[in-house]
């Protein structure tokens, strides 16, 4: 794996372009900033000026090569490349609270924000009126969205809130697509409907994410639990408790399999087995590297005790790559059906790249299935 | 000035009560949770079968009810079963729970933090190091994430 220190300030989000050389990422500020790699140093190349505060998401279109990005002042733009500049384009959101996340649709004709309004809006564009116009899906949501990701029949939303659950949403808007064939989820699909809404775990999900197929859906909340839930007649729901802090954010790598990172620094495998309808702890997936075992003398030995009650003297560093709490994970390579590499970026204004084959070889139980 | 500006019984107001969009958690039926069953519990340590009784009053958690008097009385219950531990068996203790009951655990041992008695603190800190390396900060997270706890 490979890590680079893009900043000393967290990083509050990223997006990867299509082919992977380029990172759009936000500082901790109002703007954007675009790198691009070139061998193994990453050069400054586009930084967007627009947003009046925080950019709190930001998304990369792979096909159609346009970004979204939302941020706190309720605003969201939509960003096309137009010769070597990018240039804004404004979506009127109608909310009045900070926007939290965004994602476009599979098909990227659609995105989806989540805000502190309790709502989500879900924008097209009207060719006529040649703006982005949104429609609003409120009920019965009753605090703000943390995360969002769309289903890849580009109609099903599954959002994550602070009202302690995650729920699945159609998001169809009959002006841009077809009415979508039935899921597992359900087959009749208005704007709105709730297909899906999860009970059981408490504490605000702060990660969602859909399987390649679509027919799974994992979450990530606050009570350090981690559930899975498998849509078919009746849904079914898998949760785990964990011993670790909470995880941020969650996504699978394969249709069994996955990653979570969040507060405690390094990323973390679950491999969910349907058969069971259980969930189960993989393992820690940071090698951390084996520092020189130093032996320690008397005098020090005593100090810690007489200092930390304790004659331990592992615990003041931080053996993981991230020094501090992961926010958010990507997928690089092999979409979420196999995925090979994976990215993760934190508040210790790092972005590290993990190698599936090189983690599965170095930690001697871990399968990925 | 008018009359009007003289009362500040306004500022007393709890505005947050007003609010339409006020966040209730659902109302789940929690009148038929009465807590731990106090009689078995007692036989149980007069016995002094402490596992046979730790188990007991881990039981029927009044997690539900509105009812003060049965969460406090669970409390009690459940502080002198922890106090009637020897040092050495907490740890056994600890390790005949499941999951769920070293969460349920860890609950009773902050709501006791809460109200601290004469050696309370002291009995409740030796549970919590012992429950603490068996659920993990996990388990306190759960804790302090709970919308309804004992």
């Amino acid at each position: 794996m490979s890590y680079h220190s893009f900043l000393l300030e967290p990083i509050s989000c990223h997006a990867w372009n299509k082919d992977r050389t380029q990172i759009a990422l936000c500082p901790n500020n109002h703007e954007v900033h675009i790198y691009k790699k070139d061998g193994s140093n990453w050069n400054k190349i586009h930084v967007l000026k627009e947003h009046n505060g925080q950019v709190t998401g930001i998304d990369w279109a792979p096909e159609s090569n346009r970004i979204v990005t939302c941020g706190t002042d309720r605003n969201a733009y939509v960003w096309t490349l137009k010769g070597d500049a990018w240039k804004p384009t404004l979506v009127i959101l109608r909310i009045n609270r900070a926007a939290r996340c965004v994602k476009w649709s599979p098909k990227e004709n659609k995105f989806a924000v989540g805000s502190g309004s309790r709502l989500i809006s879900v924008c097209y564009f009207e060719q006529d009126n040649d703006w982005w116009v949104c429609k609003h899906i409120k009920k019965p949501i009753r605090s703000t969205i943390l995360c969002l990701d769309w289903h890849p029949n580009n109609v099903l939303l599954a959002a994550g809130s602070c009202d302690f659950k995650c729920r699945i949403f159609s998001a169809y808007i009959k002006e841009v697509e077809e009415k979508p064939a039935p899921t597992a989820w359900g087959s009749k699909m208005p704007f709105g409907e709730v297909m899906f809404e999860s009970t059981g775990t408490a504490g605000w999900v702060h990660g969602v994410c859909f399987s390649d197929s679509g027919n799974r859906v994992a979450w990530a909340s606050h009570d350090s639990t981690v559930a899975v839930a498998e849509g078919g007649k009746t849904a079914v729901c898998a949760s785990l408790t964990s011993e670790t802090l909470p995880l941020l954010c969650v996504t699978f790598i394969t249709e069994n399999s996955l990653v979570a990172a969040g507060h405690d620094c390094y990323p973390v495998l679950f491999v969910y087995d349907s058969n069971k309808a259980a969930l189960s702890f993989g393992g820690k997936l940071d090698i951390p590297k084996q520092s020189a075992q130093k032996g320690m003398s008397a005098r020090e030995r005593f100090q810690n005790l007489d200092k930390k009650a304790t004659t331990d003297s592992k615990e003041a560093v931080l053996e993981s790559v991230h020094k501090n709490s992961i926010s958010q994970i990507s997928i690089l390579n092999g979409g979420k059906a196999q995925c090979a590499k994976f990215c993760t970026t934190g508040m210790d204004g790092g972005m590290t790249i993990w190698d599936v084959k090189t983690l599965e070889s170095a930690m001697k139980d871990l399968k990925i299935v | 000035m008018s009359k009007n500006t003289v009362s500040d019984r306004f500022r007393k107001v709890d505005v947050d009560e007003y609010d339409e969009n006020k966040f209730v958690d659902e109302e789940e039926g929690g009148e038929n949770q009465l807590g731990p069953d106090e009689a078995e519990v007692d036989s149980l340590i007069r016995q002094g079968n402490l596992m046979g009784a730790l188990q007991a009053v881990l039981k029927n958690p009044p997690i539900n009810t509105k009812n003060q008097n049965v969460k406090d009385r669970a409390e009690g219950l459940v502080l002198k079963v922890l106090s009637s531990f020897k040092s050495t068996d907490i740890e056994k203790g600890v390790q005949s729970l499941d999951k769920n009951g070293v969460d349920l655990l860890m609950k009773y041992i902050y709501k006791g933090f809460e109200r601290p008695s004469e050696n309370s603190s002291a009995v409740l800190l030796q549970w919590h190091e012992k429950a603490l390396s068996a659920g993990g900060v996990g388990c306190i997270v759960r804790v302090l994430t709970a919308r309804k706890t004992v």
